[in-house]
């Protein structure tokens, strides 16, 4: 009933949307592509203009409303003076620098010794996705629990040794390693794939060949796999030392940051400038600071990775 | 010449130790969950277990949990939706058409960088984004921040499977009358329905398990998501062993499913979204 009155015009709008059609699919390159500029351009683009016009501003909600104050380098000065961020850095450092060298060893051995195994393959790898899934917060909570110095599981299994426990997360000397354990739990995992998808790629060929040879299977990893692999960990140790630099979710939940500025990441200082002293000007400073840190470490990567597809 | 080696002995010794490893922390919390409070102090092997703990939890009268876990979801769903809309039209309008290098390498290069910056740097930026569209404390807030968590993997995971697609099945599908936009919707997107399977699959995951951008731009049960309230049984006063046990525990059932139903998919994103940086 209601099409009736539109079959008498039914020739134009055809027409119309025919010449539309062709506008639309000489132009659909373009239609597909913009969501993802709009997306970037909201998202990243306007915050990141917005984190540079933060970091030399003073920023206060005022019922609602941000009220902002142009103070230029005054957050630069107060960096400088400020007792917290060569502590922060100086953790940060120790931190990434442990962590990408013992989860780089631990990934690599584990990723050799399953190459090598025709059982159990599956399994190994199962466990292993685990940790890179699981929500981090989860992973702290779950650590926290095993390094409770009344009810945790690594007391209750010393106590059975007739030790009395240690307070690993509240000791200042204790507290950076436990939370170094815990980072080993979640990513070396990560490691492990991408070096074992390395290995993976590896010609089996060279191997036989040097077998044939005579050579050794130590020889065959010092002299053939490891220089074979070396673009492959080149790539896994750049992106884990970047992402190595995240860490938060962990440490926030395990420590606090604390005892004292044990663990204090630089993450988790500008957190605590943001949002428990709420100087949002002088967090935006830090992080700006932090960007520029791991932009540095980008170009650098990108410049290896080009070399290493040569 | 040939000897009986110890080798495997020792290799799969060792990796066993490191499944062993792995594993203790779950089956500890797990079993923390299960266990009254006694039970978690005697810290004996033998107790009986108690589903106490998740029934408090998802008591609407004692916890917001369930209210976190609706808003996970949402954001989960959400995140999802909008990152594969985004990074599916964008594989294929990279991947199909003619582009200048400038362009791409500059999409490309963008995408890079946010994959690779620490999300404490949009924490202030977003957060008077948040304030001025009058979304702060909503789950709308924090599918913003989780979007550009997601958008870099998505988009390499699909640009790698639209390459494989050869171009003349589109062009096959439009002689046959199609548009490009149907030529899309019902020949190419069906064809890679095992990338966007993966990509989904990381963006829900990565949606429920992030903390920072929960944390930062909701305040109260309203757009809270389930790793803020986790975090909150941790600072209470007195921590409740068994509801933060729980908590932990129900937040990894959909990583756990993931690993048992979807681990190829998985794994391939994983490395893909790595290696392609």
């Amino acid at each position: 009933m209601q099409l009736t009155p539109n079959s008498s015009s039914a020739s134009k709008p055809v027409g119309l949307t025919n010449r539309l059609g062709g506008f639309i699919d000489r132009t659909f390159q373009y239609w597909t592509i913009a969501p993802l500029v709009i997306t970037l351009l909201l998202l990243v683009v306007y915050p990141i203009f917005q984190l540079v016009r933060m970091s030399v501003s003073e920023v206060d909600i005022v019922i609602g409303r941000a009220v902002w104050e142009f103070v230029g380098l005054k957050h630069l000065e107060t960096a400088l003076q400020d007792p917290v961020v060569p502590v922060a850095l100086k953790n940060t450092l120790v931190f990434v620098i442990a962590v990408v060298i013992i989860e780089t060893l631990l990934a690599l051995t584990i990723s050799i010794l399953v190459s090598r195994s025709k059982h159990l393959v599956g399994l190994y790898r199962t466990v292993l996705l685990i940790p890179l899934l699981v929500p981090p917060i989860a992973i702290g909570t779950m650590w926290r629990l095993m390094y409770d110095y009344n009810y945790g599981f690594i007391n209750q299994v010393l106590a059975v040794f007739g030790s009395a426990g240690l307070t690993w997360t509240a000791d200042p000397k204790l507290a950076m390693p436990s939370v170094i354990v815990v980072d080993l739990w979640h990513w070396t995992s990560f490691m492990f794939l991408i070096i074992l998808a390395g290995l993976e790629s590896l010609p089996q060929e060279v191997n036989e060949a040097a077998r044939v040879d005579g050579a050794t299977e130590s020889q065959i990893l010092r002299f053939i796999t490891l220089p074979l692999l070396r673009p492959t960990l080149v790539t896994a140790i750049m992106l884990r030392t970047i992402f190595a630099f995240k860490v938060f979710d962990e440490i926030f939940l395990l420590t606090g940051g604390g005892p004292g500025t044990a663990t204090e990441v630089i993450s988790l200082y500008i957190y605590d400038v943001f949002s428990g002293q709420f100087r949002l000007g002088y967090a935006s400073f830090l992080a700006l600071g932090l960007a520029l840190i791991i932009s540095i470490f980008v170009i650098f990567y990108r410049r290896l990775g080009r070399r290493a597809q040569l | 010449m040939k000897k009986i080696s110890i080798e495997p002995f020792f290799r799969h010794g060792f990796l066993m130790f490191v499944v062993v490893f792995t594993l203790v922390p779950i089956f500890f919390t797990l079993a923390t969950s299960l266990k009254l409070f006694r039970d978690i102090i005697s810290g004996s092997l033998a107790f009986t277990p108690t589903l106490v703990n998740y029934q408090r939890l998802f008591d609407p009268s004692q916890s917001n949990f369930l209210r976190l876990t609706l808003n996970s979801l949402v954001a989960a769903v959400g995140t999802m939706v909008v990152v594969l809309t985004v990074a599916s039209l964008a594989a294929y309008s990279l991947s199909h058409f003619r582009w200048h290098s400038l362009w791409s390498g500059l999409l490309l290069g963008a995408i890079l960088f946010i994959h690779m910056l620490p999300p404490v740097t949009f924490l202030g930026p977003f957060y008077l984004i948040a304030r001025s569209l009058n979304i702060y404390d909503t789950v709308l807030a924090v599918i913003m921040g989780h979007i550009i968590l997601n958008l870099p993997t998505a988009t390499w995971i699909l640009l790698d499977f639209f390459a494989d697609i050869p171009k003349e099945l589109e062009e096959a599908a439009m002689v046959d009358g199609a548009n490009r936009f149907q030529a899309l919707t019902q020949v190419l997107l069906p064809m890679i329905q095992p990338g966007i399977a993966a990509a989904g699959a990381l963006a829900f995951i990565f949606s429920w398990r992030d903390f920072l951008f929960s944390l930062t731009l909701t305040s109260t049960p309203r757009g809270m998501t389930i790793p803020v309230g986790i975090s909150s049984f941790v600072q209470e006063y007195s921590i409740r062993y068994g509801e933060m046990a729980a908590g932990a525990f129900f937040a990894m059932i959909p990583a756990l499913l993931m690993v048992a139903f979807a681990q190829r998919f998985i794994i391939k994103g994983l490395t893909l979204g790595a290696l392609k940086g």
